[in-house]
């Protein structure tokens, strides 16, 4: 047995260092380059999959609502830039500029909100050691995986028995209250990778926490701060619940409830507009993520998974 | 509220780290020195750990435990918002599973959607994080393009879209037709809107993708190497290599997505404009919990729906918890 696989290993070994060398690397490398464009042109064409229904709705918005149900395909018949003309109007006597300021509003203040309080609760929680703090990083961590439609109805209760309904304090302050245990996770996680030398020396100095906090860690965590900010907003500015729950005056509506207006009143009559409307409501997340892409895919991905 | 993308950070944070960090918090709890002279430093500390936790606090106990506390109560009363709440016992609970076959067929579909829509969507995340994992020149631009779905694929503005690609004679249908396969639209068809909503949910496979693609890197390549060497095959090595070390990011993605699929609400209210029809057939968990609770102001019902949902996440979570022992594997721990 051992005399008959011997020749076999050292014709392996052949395979694996021809005599002549100069000609495989050259196929070596050609193979490369083939895999390579393979590659190529298997990513783009599932980019083209993945991307087709942004791409159909952006060239939806140019076709003549008679178009929808006729031209299933991507490029209008007949552009036209009447629909973004009529949804300029408004629906319900309230413009459309109205539906993004309000949806601004709420997602701004949001913003401020859950920076402001996120940030505070994951510095105690990162460097400062009390009685009590184990157990409640627990807790915070438990809120993660609490399906939020168990609290939706007792918090609608609270707020309509405070009489805060068709106002939008209860969709902002909570926001305040870091009810999104996932950005003070994220800040926790941050703050640890921080080097303790610098609030060290700044307590020997005599700084009080507060002082840590705001002169020593706050400029330090700017990159978590920021993707905090920036999911706060999107987040916020998709969220349909909230404000379907909360928000009943027409005037007062964001984005998303308007566009169910246009959705149930004029989706068999008139489409072009509801599409256009769908497409600006998207705008400003994708001006978000292209000027932040980067920083939004690969700093959160690189988060934690360190850990 | 945030959805599907909640996922992508939450489970980059990665269930290893989420351990570290507890262990971190416990042994710093564990340091604190007790003997006298330090007694007044402790009590300065505990002022400032409960000064900076205010606002959590007050959000913690006003906004989550409380209304968790009287939600419990409600599931088990009759109560309208307007009159006040009548106990009526286990009588919801029995209600829901004998007397309500809209609630049966909500439970059915949203499991069917959670359990073949979710494997589907992390499949389809790992396929695409290990295809990118090829090359770094160049995939930036693609993971990019793959992960925009997840950022706005919870938004009203997407499931308008999704209505029209898959209405009769969109471009669904008709790309399908040209193909021979005459379905015609997804949106109506009682077999076929629930593929189509798990088709959404894949569409939004960019954030455990990018999950996955960072685990991927974490990989020594070493492994791989010396897999080639024992004669590994592309399979084997897939099965025997990239499964195990990516197991702790697995379990991750798993846990998040199958708890975030369960609370598909936006989509399912804008393709059925608030129906949860045809027949019923996207009337998901969420969506007849609102009906009941704020269409029928039924509100100890819904509350008694919530906490079965609640339950429901908690033993899928304390099995997935349970079970991780077993196929899990923690690079750390054997060091």
């Amino acid at each position: 047995m051992t005399t008959f696989e011997a020749p076999r290993i050292e014709v392996v070994e052949n395979a694996l260092e021809p005599a002549d060398q100069p000609q495989p690397r050259r196929r070596r490398v050609k193979r490369r380059t083939v895999n390579t464009i393979i590659w190529f042109v298997v990513l783009l064409a599932l980019t083209a999959i993945v991307l087709y229904p942004l791409v159909w709705l952006f060239f939806s918005t140019f076709k003549p609502s008679s178009e929808f149900g006729q031209n299933p395909g991507l490029m209008p018949e007949n552009p036209t830039f009447a629909n973004y003309a009529k949804v300029v109007e408004g629906i319900a006597g309230t413009p459309l500029w109205r539906f993004f300021a309000n949806s601004f509003f709420i997602a701004v203040m949001a913003v401020i909100g859950t920076v402001f309080s996120a940030s505070l609760a994951a510095y105690a929680f990162a460097r400062i050691r009390f009685r009590g703090v184990g157990i409640l990083f627990a807790a915070m961590i438990g809120t993660l995986l609490l399906p939020f439609h168990v609290i939706i109805i007792p918090q609608y209760i609270m707020f309509q028995k405070l009489d805060l309904v068709d106002t939008y304090v209860p969709l902002i302050l909570p926001k305040f209250l870091a009810t999104e245990a996932f950005f003070v996770f994220l800040i926790v996680q941050f703050i640890r990778n921080i080097p303790r030398d610098m609030d060290e020396a700044a307590r020997i100095d005599g700084a009080g926490h507060l002082r840590i906090f705001f002169s020593i860690i706050v400029p330090l965590i700017k990159p978590a701060l920021l993707t905090s900010a920036i999911f706060t907003f999107i987040w916020t500015w998709n969220d349909f619940l909230g404000p379907l729950l909360y928000v009943n005056s027409p005037e007062k509506y964001p984005l998303p409830i308007a566009l169910r207006l246009y959705n149930d009143a004029t989706s068999t009559s008139d489409y072009g507009a509801t599409v256009a409307v769908s497409f600006l409501a998207l705008v400003p997340i994708l001006i978000f993520f292209i000027v932040f892409q980067r920083f939004l895919v690969a700093g959160v991905a690189t988060q934690g998974l360190k850990g | 509220m945030s959805t599907e993308t909640e996922s992508i950070v939450t489970a980059e944070a990665g269930s290893r780290s989420v351990r570290k960090a507890m262990r971190q918090v416990r042994s710093a709890e564990a340091k604190v020195p007790t003997t006298a002279g330090r007694r007044a430093h402790n009590r300065r500390e505990t002022v400032a750990g409960y000064g900076f936790l205010v606002p959590w606090l007050i959000g913690f106990l006003g906004l989550t435990v409380g209304p968790m506390i009287f939600s419990l109560y409600l599931a088990f009363t009759k109560y309208n918002l307007f009159t006040e709440p009548k106990w009526i016992g286990l009588d919801n609970f029995v209600r829901m599973f004998t007397e309500d076959p809209n609630y049966i067929q909500s439970v059915q579909i949203t499991l069917v959607y959670v359990l073949v829509g979710t494997p589907i969507k992390l499949a389809a995340a790992l396929g695409v994080a290990m295809l990118l994992n090829y090359r770094d020149r160049g995939s930036g631009f693609f993971r990019s393009s793959f992960y925009a779905p997840s950022l706005i694929g919870a938004s009203v503005s997407v499931a308008i879209v999704w209505r029209a690609m898959f209405s009769t004679d969109g471009p669904v249908d008709n790309s399908l037709s040209f193909f021979g396969i005459d379905l015609g639209g997804w949106v109506g068809n009682v077999n076929l809107v629930i593929p189509m909503m798990i088709l959404l949910a894949v569409w939004q496979f960019g954030a455990p993708m990018v999950i996955f693609l960072a685990g991927l890197k974490q990989i020594p390549q070493e492994l791989y190497e010396a897999a080639e060497v024992d004669g590994a095959g592309p399979w084997h090595k897939f099965r025997n290599v990239t499964i195990p070390m990516l197991s702790s990011v697995i379990f991750f993605n798993l846990l998040l997505e199958l708890i975030h699929a369960f609370q598909v609400f936006a989509s399912a209210y804008i393709i059925s404009n608030g129906s949860g029809g045809p027949a019923g057939m996207t009337n998901f968990y969420t969506l007849y919990l609102y009906k009941r609770g704020f269409a029928d102001l039924q509100m100890g019902y819904a509350s008694a729906m919530a906490w079965v949902l609640v339950i429901a996440v908690a033993i899928i979570a304390f099995i997935l918890f349970k079970t991780q022992k077993s196929w899990v594997h923690y690079a750390g721990e054997n060091r």
